[in-house]
């Protein structure tokens, strides 16, 4: 089952439970998989037609009436062609508005760069209020989905077009908003990663290990905004080496992100930022993307095999601290 | 039902002390949109004082009527209904605009108690009233959500998004009211990108459309009354106001779109207002 599958089943379950849980889209009921939500509860689901920026406004105004709205559309409709009202309507009044972006990334490459999205973290994570997730696959969208209703405030996903390869075998795993999960363990290097790039991190760590004899440490960031310092801090004075690999532009991103974290820390560490190098994708199906933009396992190899020729400045205070 | 004669002479008292408060509130402030705070004054004052039903002692009443003020930027013709109303004191008002005062130029309504949408970048309020519509239908409510808009405001796309939508749901429960001052800060709204013709553009989205002279408490009160029997079709009041209502020098003159007043300017503003026996 896809991501958006998930998540549409996953709401439609909630809403048994919930009835202050109520569903909103703009002409994407199928294409997000809410429609599961919308065939039990059509009662409380609202489809306002091709207009995004009405939608967020009104799911603002389900909000003010007491209620737990969840958005969906695409990403990139959600945080550029509605992004005032999600930034004003929704995040500036503290409304618990779930919003669940899909088709993020590159995802939809084949529909050309109109319907990518490559932006998200970068605006979302610079609205106050705003928590952000990209979980790493169907059965992490159902968790996040599920404790984002618990959450205050509004919550923005991000998941993909849904025809990503599942990273997680099974849901018997502690999931918290805020917590990053470490996939493998490792003391050469430390991939810090979201999204599509949590299994192909994993990938490329065990082709790492046999090939290499490397020791590399996967870290699935699922939650961008708040970050877990404590983890990337953690991998900072064990491994030394960070990478980050996010489907998402280099600039603004969970990179960034990371990045800040280390810098404001003072210590120094060999770092790289992988991701979408500041370009409108070419067009192609995802998984070709993917190989050409290096966030499969073959690029994410390269990319540790380049940093692990990299030297970083010894500090002989470091194991004091 | 038509308004008694002494509680329509309430009506007008309160009006022309709102008019004196925005006019303290421009000086307070250091500035304010005034022309298009003083064109809504009438509205506001037969809502507040009249039909919605609110409650300052318990401002988050669940079953209370809403209002959005989607033309925000005329906060300081609105907080201060609040203030006379009872939600805070009138003394707070000297405070709009300063460090730390829940008051600024666009209503917060995480700040401003009564308030109950944070408005300022046009073509979001009706949008949101629609939302409070649709809840307060799922949730089995009667409350009535006004939202009021300014003319210039129209030429937003997203409003129309709205109207469409609360004429697709059916939305009666939401009351839109349109401040037709026909000036926005750069000239006259038929020069700059024209409405016209406005009220068959409404009535095209499926609204009733009652249009009457927005400073005329009887037709205001029959409008209203309209507008709160309304079951499905959703009722579009078209309300035409003059500019800087009130103070002679100010009314539909586009410099006063935005003004700040030194005391003399006050004075005279306020001189005006007391003449004008509106």
């Amino acid at each position: 089952m896809t991501a958006r599958e998930i998540y549409g089943r996953t709401l439609a379950e909630l809403g048994k439970t919930n009835n202050k849980i109520v569903g909103i889209t703009a002409d994407l009921a199928k294409t997000t998989a809410i429609v599961h939500f919308e065939k039990a509860f059509p009662e409380r689901f609202f489809n306002v037609g091709i207009a995004e920026q009405n939608m967020f406004g009104i799911a603002a105004g389900l909000a003010k009436a007491g209620l737990i709205p969840f958005a969906s559309t695409m990403a990139v409709f959600t945080c550029l062609r509605g992004g005032e009202q999600v930034r004003t309507d929704i995040a500036y009044q503290n409304l618990p508005v779930k919003i669940i972006a899909t088709h993020a990334g590159i995802s939809f490459g084949h529909a050309g760069t109109t319907h990518h999205c490559t932006e998200d973290f970068a605006v979302m994570r610079s609205v106050a209020n705003m928590t952000v997730i990209c979980p790493a696959d169907g059965i992490e969208t159902s968790k996040a989905v599920q404790a984002c209703v618990e959450t205050p405030g509004p919550v923005y996903i991000r998941i993909g077009r849904g025809f990503e390869p599942p990273c997680y075998e099974n849901d018997d795993y502690e999931y918290e908003i805020g917590k990053a999960i470490t996939m493998c363990g490792g003391t050469d290097l430390t991939i810090i990663c979201c999204g599509i790039a949590v299994l192909q991190s994993i990938q490329a760590a065990k082709t790492l290990a046999e090939q290499d004899g490397l020791s590399v440490r996967v870290i699935n960031m699922h939650t961008i905004k708040p970050l877990d310092h404590e983890a990337i801090m953690k991998a900072v004075t064990e491994t030394r080496r960070i990478l980050t690999v996010e489907e998402h532009n280099v600039f603004g991103g969970l990179g960034d992100a990371v990045a800040s974290v280390i810098a404001e820390s003072g210590k120094g560490c060999v770092f790289k930022k992988h991701g979408i190098y500041d370009e409108f994708a070419t067009i192609g199906y995802a998984e070709d993307l993917y190989a050409h933009y290096g966030l499969d396992a073959n690029g994410i190899i390269d990319q540790v095999r380049c940093m692990m020729g990299m030297e970083f400045e010894e500090d002989e205070n470091w194991d004091d601290e | 039902m038509p308004i008694a004669l002494n509680e329509k002479q309430k009506l007008l008292d309160t009006a022309r002390e709102l008019r004196l408060m925005i006019i303290d509130v421009m000086a307070w402030s250091g500035g304010a949109h005034i022309g298009g705070s003083l064109s809504i004054v009438d509205i506001l004052t037969i809502l507040y004082f009249k039909y919605l039903k609110v409650d300052p002692e318990n401002p988050k009443w669940e079953d209370r009527d809403r209002f959005i003020l989607s033309k925000g930027h005329t906060a300081a013709g609105y907080i201060p209904v609040l203030a006379k109303r009872g939600f805070f004191s009138e003394e707070q008002l000297k405070s709009f605009n300063h460090f730390g005062s829940p008051f600024a130029m666009h209503p917060d309504s995480n700040k401003v108690v009564g308030c109950d949408a944070s408005t300022g970048s046009l073509g979001h309020g009706l949008s949101m009233a629609a939302g409070l519509g649709l809840g307060a239908r799922y949730l089995e409510k009667n409350y009535k959500t006004v939202c009021l808009l300014g003319d210039g405001e129209c030429c937003e796309g997203s409003v129309w998004e709205a109207a469409m939508s609360i004429s697709h749901f059916k939305l009666g429960n939401v009351i839109t009211i349109v401040d037709r001052n026909r000036l926005m800060i750069d000239g006259f709204t038929e020069e700059i990108m024209s409405l016209e013709p406005f009220a068959d553009k409404w009535r095209a989205f499926g609204f009733e459309v009652i249009e009457i002279d927005g400073h005329n408490f009887d037709q205001l009160a029959d409008a209203l009354d309209k507008a709160w029997a309304a079951i499905e079709k959703p009722v579009m009041i078209l309300a035409n106001t003059i500019k800087g209502k009130g103070v002679d020098f100010m009314e539909n003159n586009v410099v006063y779109h935005y003004a700040s007043g030194d005391s003399a300017v006050c004075e005279k503003a306020k001189a005006s207002i007391l003449k004008g026996g509106i």
